[in-house]
């Protein structure tokens, strides 16, 4: 933990020192994350090919045999991803959350959670876009160096949509019974949401 | 188990729409995410064709073997049922790998030729293996080392450091991360699921008994 809290000074440091160097506003860490994401896929797609040639694999021939089994993950996925996200909709759509905010609110105090944080944790495990909505809202309006502002970008971090990759994972084959994934899944959200709670607690209070 | 959430939702979507006349934006929601599922899903074709029609060359060239093996001491643990050296350890550790740099796009194909390969070691086709259920439980809490969409909006919105929340994000998935797989790992235990295992007992399972 020490480590990567000094990381971010570094980066912090970097950050202003180029940023007042060259007068712009990209930053060397960013410059250097987005040739990092740029350089990623290609080169994966550069490696693979080259050493599938190199150990005398036909690499045309093995993309295509591969390639025409997306067709077929991708429709086997929609019978899945409808039933979860018809369910979720209707769930945002009628404003339940809301009561289930006003239902949670005497417990965010226990935690320590600002009461403005509880509908970006509770949207956390069934809507990515959803979430980052929220998050932004809270930011555009407490700003986003504020407590809420940090504690909102880091929930949003901190735990996939739990929802949606079951729903992708387990409908590309066809698993209808998901035993105790579920349960497993929101036990780690759960614990990366009130986690983020604490250690924004920790480092920027 | 997500037949009751899966019910809870939608009840509670239509009470809770009825009481504060909602009901037709909740009728509205459920129309128009079918459709927008049935996007997600059509969208997904060309990029799993992508990655796919890679992962075979990675697979015939010996590269998922050679990362397979790279990981024996951890996919051990982790999946002691898998054979060693198998496909599906290489597979999933691109798939997380990708995740961590948070290279969305990859990292769902990847995913899905690891549930593949985990499939093929499964003897009751529709039910989760305790593979499966860990491999989730590591996707569910994904580690992302650079969250990009987060520290996007908050550039935007003018802070003054961005990439701050990066260190509390990444240790807050981490805790994460392992409570889920912990979670995964213990939840085997119980007879309750110990039942539904498909490499204990893929046959005399009654036929609609509930999944816990």
């Amino acid at each position: 933990m020490l480590d990567s809290l000094s990381t971010a000074a570094a980066i912090d440091t970097i950050n202003q020192v180029v940023q007042t160097a060259t007068g712009g506003s990209e930053s060397l860490f960013v410059i250097i994350m987005k040739g990092f994401s740029n350089y990623a896929i290609p080169f994966l797609l550069l490696v693979i090919p080259i050493l599938g040639f190199a150990k005398k694999v036909k690499v045309y021939e093995a993309f295509v045999d591969g390639a025409k089994e997306g067709f077929h993950v991708a429709v086997r996925i929609i019978p899945y991803l409808v039933a979860i996200l018809v369910a979720i909709g209707m769930f945002r759509a009628s404003g339940a959350m809301d009561f289930f905010v006003k239902l949670l609110s005497p417990l965010t105090n226990l935690v320590g959670m600002p009461a403005e944080t509880l509908p970006v944790a509770l949207m956390r495990p069934l809507s990515g876009s959803g979430t980052l909505g929220l998050v932004t809202e809270l930011m555009n309006q407490f700003g986003p160096d504020s407590f809420i502002g940090r504690l909102a970008s880091t929930m949003f971090g901190s735990t996939e949509t739990t929802f949606y990759v079951l729903a992708v994972y387990f409908g590309s084959v066809g698993i209808r019974r998901t035993r105790h994934a579920v349960a497993a899944g929101l036990i780690g959200d759960i614990t990366g949401l009130l986690v983020a709670v604490l250690i924004c607690r920790v480092v920027f209070l | 188990m997500l037949n009751y959430i899966w019910l809870a939702l939608m009840v509670i979507a239509i009470i809770v729409g009825a009481i504060n006349g909602r009901i037709e934006e909740v009728t509205k929601a459920a129309v128009e995410n079918a459709s927008t599922a049935v996007d997600i899903s059509l969208g997904l074709i060309g990029i799993m064709a992508l990655w796919l029609g890679v992962m075979k060359i990675a697979e015939k060239g010996g590269i998922i073997q050679i990362l397979s093996r790279a990981i024996r001491p951890i996919a051990r643990f982790l999946f002691p049922r898998i054979p060693k050296d198998h496909p599906a350890i290489g597979a999933m550790l691109m798939n997380i790998i990708a995740n961590w740099l948070g290279l969305g796009n990859a990292a769902t194909p990847l995913g899905l030729k690891a549930m593949e390969e985990l499939q093929t070691l499964n003897k009751s086709k529709d039910t989760a293996t305790n593979a499966m259920v860990v491999f989730l439980a590591l996707n569910t809490a994904s580690i992302t080392i650079i969250p990009m969409t987060v520290i996007a909006v908050r550039a935007k919105l003018g802070s003054a450091n961005p990439f701050e929340i990066i260190s509390t994000a990444v240790f807050a998935s981490t805790c994460a991360t392992i409570a889920a797989v912990t979670a995964a790992k213990l939840m085997q235990k119980p007879r309750v699921i110990r039942r539904s295992d498909p490499d204990l007992t893929d046959r005399g399972r009654k036929k609609g008994e509930e999944d816990a």
